[in-house]
């Protein structure tokens, strides 16, 4: 049970890190929300023994690969939206699907503010407003991506 | 995978999670702060790129498929309209050529110098561009070539128009570009009609660069051609990156508000050229080395000749110094000491400045 859920925790890590890095236009390329993180978050809740705060460490260095100015910088983000969700997945998991996206909203949020103090701290300010937009798409697909994580993992949303 | 199997042995409870969660904030941090402080972790970076890269490669695959599938059912009457086109612009570019010869013959005699100078252009590389990533944010390429091609940080990109960027993240097979559009990027650049020299910042689209340092009676007008100015250490001077589009002079503000359309195609190229320079020529890139490892010619491995660097037809001065890893994103020209640009005793190109590059004997 174990092996296999890691498998399909492994497996749903590969494809959303395969949509994160899938060239789009620009004007997609900005609402373009952040599948990884979103997968992350969902294991956290789903599966917090097997996914987590260490599955959210190194997703979120295959992010910093791709994306980050310094190594680790989405790794601490990621790490502590995975905190938030395992340390309240009972809560979490019990609310409807719509408390769900909104508290999916807050964690996105905070994972941006973390990323955006850092930004700062290490001298590659991006002030632009557009780097929020994907926090707002990100909750309003979370339904969509957690009933598709939850059938493959089939079980019931 | 203990890494992921921590939780499992023991019951989840509130410390345990919460002391994980500081164990890798911890390692994140620390992180942090060697890849930003010492650039400790650029083995780390450089292996972690190289697992990365097949993922890219596949997921760029099905345009390049798509691309591939396309030239390959050209049409006959479409292949020799292109070709026909191809010879046109060919012939035009040797009669532009011709008297090139000629002409760098005489500028080197009026430097004083023997003879002429070699091209700054020492080698060039095409590479290919396997993933794009142009937003507001972010205007990054990943090309095809990594350190195995002897690519390194900080180094040249240009095309067959202009500067399209430098390189900031080596890996084995792949280099990350930051486009000179990126809201992060920076190139000082010298307005080729004056000589009046400023700095040209990414505006966060490909079309347009920002001027932002021009005071509001500065002699700049629509149509100036923006040239690197050689500062800053990556770029050689003379290259052209832009062309002024607007000058906005508004009384309340002490400064100009200059845009410019990059000369490159930074939206349409699929091939661009990484390019390595002559460290001692007069129009090279004006901050010295600081340090250099694995990064010079010789220790190239050797492998599929298309891959490797091609020479310079104009290899008269013994210069394999050429290479400058200049340490990368250092666009801006802090500490860097004006470029040589008319000198008269411009160094000879046969004697390499001692500050050249240490331990790199020609």
């Amino acid at each position: 049970m174990s092996a296999n859920s890691l498998g399909r925790l492994l497996l749903s890590a590969l494809v959303a890190l395969v949509l994160t890095v899938l060239p789009l236009p620009s004007w997609a390329d900005l609402v373009r929300p952040q599948f990884l993180v979103l997968a992350v978050l969902y294991w956290s809740v789903n599966a917090p023994r097997t996914g987590g705060i260490a599955f959210g460490f190194f997703a979120g260095l295959m992010l910093d690969i791709f994306q980050g100015p310094v190594l680790g910088e989405h790794a601490l983000a990621l790490s502590l939206a995975a905190y938030i969700f395992v340390r309240e997945h009972q809560r979490i998991r019990s609310k409807p699907m719509f408390q769900q996206a909104l508290i999916v909203f807050a964690a996105l949020v905070a994972y941006e503010v973390v990323l955006f103090a850092i930004d700062g701290w290490t001298g590659h300010p991006v002030t632009s407003l557009l780097r929020w937009i994907h926090t707002v798409t990100g909750a309003l697909i979370w339904p969509v991506a957690a009933a598709i994580l939850a059938y493959g993992a089939g079980r019931r949303a | 995978m203990a890494a992921f199997g921590t939780g499992a042995s023991r019951p989840l409870q509130r410390g345990g999670s919460g002391f994980r969660f500081t164990v890798y904030a911890v390692l994140s941090v620390v992180c942090m702060y060697f890849d930003q402080r010492g650039h400790y972790l650029e083995q780390v970076r450089y292996v972690l790129q190289g697992a990365a890269y097949p993922i890219q490669l596949a997921v760029s695959s099905p345009p390049a498929a798509w691309r591939w599938l396309k030239e390959s059912f050209q049409t006959r009457e479409a292949l020799q309209a292109e070709n026909s086109r191809l010879r046109n612009a060919q012939r035009d570019l040797e009669l532009r050529a011709m008297r090139y010869e000629a002409l760098a013959h005489e500028n080197g005699e009026l430097r004083g110098l023997a003879g002429a100078l070699p091209p700054v252009a020492d080698r060039w590389l095409a590479a290919e561009i396997v993933t794009v990533q142009v937003n507001g944010l972010r205007q990054r390429l990943l090309l095809n070539r990594g350190q195995t091609n002897g690519v390194f940080k900080g180094q040249a990109v240009l095309d067959d128009k202009g500067l399209i960027g430098q390189t900031v993240h080596v890996g084995p097979w792949s280099a990350e570009v930051i486009l000179i559009t990126d809201p992060e990027h920076a190139v000082p650049v010298r307005i080729e009609r004056t000589g009046l020299r400023t700095i040209a910042v990414g505006a966060g689209d490909t079309t347009s660069l920002a001027l932002p340092y021009l005071p509001g009676n500065a002699d700049i007008k629509s149509g100036d051609l923006l040239v690197t100015s050689g500062l800053g250490g990556v770029f050689p001077e003379g290259y052209p990156v832009a062309r002024v589009t607007s000058v906005n002079r508004d009384a309340i503000t002490p400064l100009a508000q200059v845009k410019a359309a990059p000369l490159a195609h930074l939206d349409t190229d699929s091939e661009v050229m990484l390019v390595w320079f002559r460290a001692d020529h007069p129009a090279a890139p004006a901050t010295p080395v600081l340090s250099g490892k694995g990064n010079a010619l010789g220790e190239l491995s050797s492998g599929d000749p298309a891959m490797q660097p091609q020479v310079a037809k104009h290899a008269a001065p013994p210069a394999p110094a050429a290479l400058v890893p200049a340490a990368a994103g250092t666009s801006a020209p802090a500490g860097a000491q004006p470029a040589p640009q008319s000198p008269p005793a411009a160094p000879v190109p046969a004697a390499p400045k001692p500050e050249a590059a240490p331990g790199q004997t020609p």
